[in-house]
């Protein structure tokens, strides 16, 4: 029984571990790679004007910036 | 056990990204394509140097244009040199870019990001000042009015204090 709670452990802390190594091959996109993204045909809006005021709500209310296409300008900023 | 925690501990370490160029070290070396011959960064030692690294997609790079144009025509004489690094990962994009914007300063062509990735850019546009001796002396990143300003007192600084 213990031997069998023992492989048990071991099996799920290498689990977590093989988890955990995997996040670290993810690459994040970097700022300069973010030509395709910057296009706008790649925010979730059609209309800049609409997307600014969006942007403007969540930046002031939230808070939050970027997520959207990207990044606060289209510059890829953040 | 002990190695699957080192797995762990190796992962975390890799997945932390290259130290970020500080104010005060010396400028990694950048050897790339000109428009017109190699350029290489320690070639323009005894000089200060305006470091640009910009797209052809990026907006506020787009509004940095005129003014290194103006910095390059005030502060040439005294010994600046603007340098932009194109970071488009087409390159046809940013001769497209070139055509139509006046430039009289260098620019260097890296496609492949290898000197964003030496200087860790962290957003774009992103710009570093190097002293005379080669020393970083201001890291910035964006590009807006209030940038002017403050990049051009940092300028003049840098250009004094090599004399």
């Amino acid at each position: 029984m213990k031997a069998l709670q023992r492989i048990a452990l071991g099996l799920a802390l290498s689990a977590a571990a093989l988890a955990a190594s995997g996040c670290a091959s993810i690459t994040p996109v970097r700022p300069w790679e973010k030509g395709i993204l910057a296009k706008p045909e790649m925010t979730f809006e059609g209309d800049t004007l609409d997307l600014m005021f969006t942007e403007h709500i969540l930046a002031s209310r939230e808070g939050a910036a970027g997520g959207t296409g990207a990044g606060g300008g289209g510059c890829g900023c953040y | 056990m002990r190695k699957q925690i080192v797995a762990v501990a190796l992962g975390i370490a890799l997945s932390v990204s290259a130290l970020a160029i500080e104010v005060g070290q010396s400028a990694p070396e950048i050897q790339l394509p000109g428009r017109s011959g190699a350029i290489k960064l320690s070639e323009l030692k005894g000089k200060a140097v305006y470091l640009d690294f910009w797209a052809s997609w990026c907006g506020p790079c787009k509004q940095s244009f005129p003014w290194m144009n103006e910095m390059q025509a005030k502060y040439g004489a005294k010994g600046l040199q603007v340098l932009a690094v194109n970071l488009d990962q087409k390159p046809e994009d940013a001769t497209g870019f070139l055509q139509q914007t006046k430039v009289d300063f260098l620019i260097a062509m890296d496609p492949v990001g290898q000197s964003a990735q030496k200087y860790n850019v962290k957003g774009m546009p992103s710009s570093l000042l190097i002293g005379r001796d080669g020393k970083v002396t201001v890291v910035h990143t964006g590009f807006n009015a209030a940038s002017k300003a403050e990049l051009e007192r940092a300028i003049v600084a840098a250009l004094e204090a090599g004399k």
